[in-house]
């Protein structure tokens, strides 16, 4: 289980998470979306202890990930795999090299099972064949299922996806939505997944998040997230334009006055 | 300072600039504590790091090739124009009522106690400084070292050591070959250009070598090595804002870096010339 417990981090002047409360439960796939620039990537990146928080915590299984030492630290990260937003391939080392790393960093498996767990890897996000290919060789696509695939090496336990779909074609951002599910059927990993893209937020989340101001405006199953009848949530999902949600929000708040007014004038 | 000058000086300088000026030292002086801290921090990250040789050993040799091997051309070409301009001013400065073997001292103690170590840091400071420096920053605004230390990696350990260990070792290797360069080009075009024999040329390249001469350039080369490849590495990983901040932390590097050469070469001049 992965806990966010009322996490606050600025950078400078700018306050990215005021509050941010999210609790993750073992199995399922948590999606946060959100307007960018609004701290979704920051979040996670609390969780392998990239950032550290200003105030507040984040606990995975009951471990407080800003209290560790380096060493546990480092035992903690190779039970997650992250997926970058540009997939943060080496761009010196072939896509085999970019997959094994973590596994060679471990050393529990000879390089013969290396290659084997490489190649499985890769053909579980049907890459199968592409070992010897260098990066600058790959599609957008291929760079993010590269990224999956050096994720899942390790057999993670959780898995963090900052916005694993972004900048792709539909087509090839439905074979990653795809490609994510069936990671999480395979591994039964426990996942949270960064994006702003609500048909992958559908087709990947088993509950939705969506991080507003710095902390969680609301968070419920898709179906949930699908009748809300929040004005800032209904505007983001439904891709209305409007200055990041704020007018939705002064809409909601000015028929909350008129509805008050209503009552008075009732009474 | 007295408090009727404070006064003075707030009646002179309109209202309006004053306290934009204190802001604005008030930000350096913030923006420099900063920067001392980072530095601080990056410090103890790389102590730190030293315990993990698993991950620098292998690394720091493949380094010595890309940042000492590799760097022998630029090293040799520049030496070798040294040497023969070295020997041609000698010449031009030594008079009639000067011996001419005094052009082979000339030669062997510039090369060998000055230009030898600070010409090949300057341009190592060009080559690997700003390789370092982009290398790195690049891999920071790219996630790449993020990416480092989520496959549970220490990227103190598997990026900055071996290049800084790489610079103190390889640096004095590269110097080395630079001062026999500078000095052999020297002999070339004394013995061919100017005329002095080779007897003569030899005779005053040993009659004032001392091989605390050596020692010298090659502990200043080595130290050279190491503030280049610091400042590199600190910079590059501190890199912010994506291409502009990759080209910022580049020049940064070489700039800091030429600037600590000179910094040094001062220091060990102080330090180890002074009789």
């Amino acid at each position: 289980m992965i806990e966010f417990v009322d996490l606050h981090k600025a950078f400078g002047a700018n306050r990215v998470l005021e509050g941010f409360s999210l609790t993750v439960r073992d199995g399922e796939t948590m999606v946060v979306i959100g307007y960018s620039g609004t701290g979704k990537s920051v979040a996670i990146k609390h969780v392998v202890g990239l950032l550290e928080p200003d105030a507040g915590h984040v606990a995975v299984d009951g471990r407080v990930v800003s209290a560790l030492r380096p060493r546990e630290l480092t035992e903690l990260r190779a039970t997650i795999g992250f997926v970058f937003q540009f997939a943060a391939l080496f761009d010196s080392m072939t896509v085999a090299e970019n997959v094994a790393l973590g596994l060679r960093r471990r050393r529990t498996l000879g390089e013969g099972d290396v290659a084997q767990r490489v190649a499985e890897s890769l053909a579980l996000v049907d890459l199968a064949g592409t070992e010897r290919l260098m990066p600058a060789e790959l599609s957008g696509g291929m760079r993010k299922r590269v990224g999956l695939a050096r994720a899942i090496a390790l057999r993670p336990k959780y898995l963090l996806y900052d916005e694993p779909t972004t900048g792709l074609d539909p087509v090839t951002a439905a074979v990653i939505d795809q490609l994510i599910v069936r990671t999480r059927e395979a591994l039964g990993v426990t996942s949270i997944v960064i994006t702003h893209d609500m048909r992958s937020a559908y087709t990947v989340g088993d509950r939705i998040a969506m991080l507003y101001r710095g902390r969680i405006r609301q968070v419920g199953t898709v179906e949930e997230m699908r009748a809300t009848t929040d004005p800032v949530v209904r505007q983001f999902i439904e891709g209305r334009p409007g200055r990041g949600g704020r007018a939705a929000e002064r809409a909601s708040l000015m028929t909350a006055a008129g509805a008050a007014g209503e009552e008075e004038s009732e009474a | 300072m007295p408090a009727g000058f404070i006064t003075f000086l707030s009646s002179a300088i309109p209202r309006p600039i004053l306290p934009r000026v204190i802001a604005g030292i008030g930000r350096r002086t913030v923006g420099f504590l900063e920067g001392f801290g980072r530095f601080g921090r990056f410090l103890g990250d790389l102590a730190r790091g030293l315990a993990d040789v698993r991950t620098w050993g292998g690394l720091t040799v493949v380094q010595m090739r890309r940042l000492g091997v590799d760097s022998l051309p630029i090293a040799l070409f520049i030496a070798a124009f040294t040497g023969i301009v070295l020997a041609l001013l000698a010449s031009y400065v030594v008079t009639s009522a000067v011996p001419r073997y005094l052009v082979g001292t000339l030669v062997g103690k510039t090369m060998l106690l000055e230009l030898g170590p600070v010409l090949t840091g300057l341009a190592l400071a060009g080559r690997v400084g700003a390789n370092i420096a982009a290398e790195l920053g690049t891999m920071r605004v790219t996630e790449q070292v993020d990416a480092l230390e989520t496959l549970a990696y220490n990227p103190y350990a598997y990026l900055v050591i071996p290049r800084v260990l790489a610079g103190i070792v390889m640096f004095p290797v590269v110097v080395a070959f630079a001062m026999a360069m500078g000095v052999f080009t020297g002999w070339l075009a004394a013995t061919n250009l100017l005329p002095i024999s080779n007897a003569e040329f030899v005779h005053g390249l040993r009659l004032y070598f001392f091989p605390f001469d050596v020692r010298y350039g090659l502990i200043k080369s080595a130290s050279f090595g190491f503030a280049i490849t610091l400042i590199g590495c600190f910079l590059g990983l501190t890199t912010r804002g994506g291409a502009e901040g990759v080209g910022r932390a580049t020049t940064r590097t070489v700039v800091y870096s030429a600037e600590m050469i000179l910094v040094l070469d001062a220091f060990w001049a102080v330090t180890l010339l002074r009789q």
